[in-house]
């Protein structure tokens, strides 16, 4: 019988929508990968080309399947099994999955799929998920959108697989905002560029003729807040990544700097420095209008909401240096939650609403850790001579942040941006045309 | 010792400057570190003209006079003895030109995140504000601004480098 045909009743093809469940599926325990501990032997995955009758649909197949694995590998929990070990054939694969010849190479999961061309151009891929040793399908979908838009297909279906083996959602179909550097120390040129999580599509938003920073995604991931010195004054600005329209956030004669938006997009929060004095104040982007939350004649920075919106945490140094402090949302309540050796900056709240990442700095080196809200459980997951910035995958698992070099006495300095999974293992450098800082996630897109 | 070195740096750079440009005389006056050349003997038909100085009240004539930095330590904002010397001949300086407007740039070294550099920097600038004012400096004519660790004067990843990017900088608007 053929596996595919029978199954194909429950299809539900929407044309123009990414993302159709393939029918329902008993949940199974047989494979379950375990991402919260250490170091896990990845699990051994088989991606076999999707199946296509044409050369162009077949040629899309390879890419995807591709891309799935890079995916797949690039978390370090699984390992794509190389193809040429493949006993069954795609063409045999068609009429149905001989899971002893899968079993036979230790796959322990295996993917396959079609694609099919549509006369209206679009295309739509259809791929299953099995399980090896149990022999059954784990998961199915079907996606339909536009030829150019493979790659987010690939990643979408990287997604399912992702959250049906780990029981947590993905993070591939998703982006990177930051800032790419090049050129010595004095004569920096920067410039915001944004690009998918795995560093395709790659694409400049700013020329380089005023310096940039800390860019941040809103909640939708349509906008940017970022940090612009154009005009040779630090101030916060919108970028509505739809229409380009650019914006100043609030008119006022000082700085400002520090912008995040609110988990429900409706304000940003930032500092605005006057007289030598920071302070946080949060904007209501309908209202315009500035609500203060910090009152300390300290430096007050850095702050970011937790995910429920209730709380934040900000940079403060009231203590004499610079702290992690965690204040109610109406800036009420503060309490100091950093406490060990050293320096601690740029705290950032998981979007799981667990954890605190942030940039430690303590004898002559930075870090780049973790902690709960109240300030227990902290550990470093990255270090070096310069590590700053952490930034969250949408499932709160990974993070991305930027590593710098010494600079020499020509002002030579290399930049790059990284991620490292919550354990402390499998760091990996992000590749970028160009040096690389200030990462920020975007949420899953939708 | 660094700052008068660069004081002293600036100033030979603004001579030789000056020297390549010798027709542009208007009258200079002899205010700090400007110079006469002469010719000795009289018989020869040599001409002798007079280098101008800075203009009076200029950024090149303030670097000259009085320098155009005041420096800090590791995470610090207060001026220290030679920054408050530094500033005191500043704020006697823009007496003497009560047209001239200033905007003071805070940095900060390498060795912090940018965010809080960028504040520190702020806070850095406002020490030279706030001592301006208190002698007798009128607030309106002085501007603050910060570019934290992004904007390195002195190149390298050494304690010199650091110290000397630790500092609070004059611009003549």
């Amino acid at each position: 019988m053929n596996l595919l045909k029978a199954t194909r009743g429950i299809f539900l093809a929407v044309a123009g929508t990414l993302g159709v469940v393939v029918g329902s599926f008993p949940a199974l325990a047989e494979i379950n990968v375990n991402i919260t501990e250490g170091f896990v032997e990845p699990l051994p995955v088989a991606i076999a080309d999707f199946h296509g009758g044409q050369p162009e649909e077949q040629l899309i197949g390879r890419d995807i399947a591709e891309v799935i694995s890079s995916n797949l590998e690039r978390t370090g929990l699984f390992k794509p099994i190389d193809d040429k070990a493949f006993i069954q054939d795609r063409n045999s694969l068609r009429v149905g999955v001989r899971f002893g010849d899968w079993r036979l190479i230790n796959a322990q999961a295996l993917v396959t799929g079609k694609i099919q061309v549509q006369g209206d151009g679009k295309v739509n891929v259809e791929f299953r998920l099995w399980d090896v040793y149990a022999e059954n399908m784990m998961t199915g979908f079907s996606y339909t959108s536009t030829r150019t838009n493979w790659r987010r297909i690939a990643h979408r279906i990287s997604d399912a697989i992702y959250k049906r083996l780990t029981g947590e959602s993905g993070y591939f179909d998703t982006r990177l905002v930051y800032v790419s550097e090049t050129g010595p120390q004095n004569r920096r040129q920067r410039r915001l560029a944004i690009m998918d999580q795995d560093g395709f599509n790659h694409k400049f938003l700013t020329n380089g003729r005023f310096d940039v920073f800390t860019p941040r995604f809103s909640p939708t991931s349509q906008e940017i807040t970022y940090l612009s010195f154009e005009g040779n004054v630090p101030k916060v600005k919108l970028l509505d990544l739809q229409t380009g329209r650019e914006e100043t956030l609030g008119n006022f004669k000082g700085m400002s700097f520090a912008p995040r938006f609110s988990p429900d997009g409706n304000s940003v929060v930032m500092s605005l420095a006057d007289r030598g004095n920071t302070e946080i104040y949060s904007m209501d982007l309908r209202t315009r209008k500035f609500i203060r939350l910090t009152n300390d004649p300290a430096i007050d920075t850095s702050p970011s909401y937790s995910p429920d919106g209730s709380k934040v945490v900000f940079n403060s140094d009231r203590g004499g240096s610079q702290q992690l402090y965690v204040m109610d949302v109406n800036g009420g309540n503060v309490k100091r939650i950093s406490f060990n050796k050293g320096r601690y900056a740029t705290p950032v709240w998981s979007p799981r609403g667990d954890l605190i990442a942030f940039t430690r700095l303590s004898g002559r080196k930075f870090y780049i850790g973790v902690m709960k809200p109240d300030g227990s459980g902290e550990r470093m997951l990255s270090e070096g001579y310069h590590v700053e910035g952490p930034t969250w995958s949408p499932n709160g698992r990974v993070l991305s942040y930027f590593k710098q070099g010494k600079s020499d006495s020509r002002g030579k300095v290399k930049s790059n941006v990284y991620t490292v999974d919550l354990s402390g293992y499998n760091e990996r450098q992000v590749v970028t045309p160009l040096d690389g800082v200030d990462p920020a996630w975007s949420p899953l897109l939708q | 010792m660094r700052f008068k070195l660069l004081t002293m740096f600036a100033a030979a750079l603004f001579l030789s400057a000056c020297a390549s440009n010798s027709d542009d005389t208007a009258g200079g006056s002899n205010d700090g570190a400007s110079a006469t050349t002469g010719t000795t003997d009289q018989s020869s038909s040599v001409d002798s003209s007079s280098i101008q100085g800075p203009q009076p009240g200029s950024l090149e004539h303030l670097v000259v006079n009085v320098g155009d930095r005041v420096f800090f330590g590791y995470d610090q904002s207060d001026l220290q003895a030679e920054g408050q010397k530094t500033t005191e001949a500043l704020a006697v300086w823009l007496n003497s030109y009560p047209s001239v407007t200033l905007t003071v740039e805070g940095h900060a070294d390498e060795r912090g995140t940018r965010e809080y550099n960028l504040a520190l920097g702020e806070r850095r600038a406002n020490s030279v504000r706030d001592y301006l004012v208190a002698l007798g400096v009128n607030p309106n004519r002085l501007q603050v601004v910060s570019f934290g660790k992004e904007r390195p004067a002195v190149l390298g990843s050494t304690e010199e480098a650091w110290a000397q990017n630790r500092r609070a900088v004059f611009v003549v608007n």
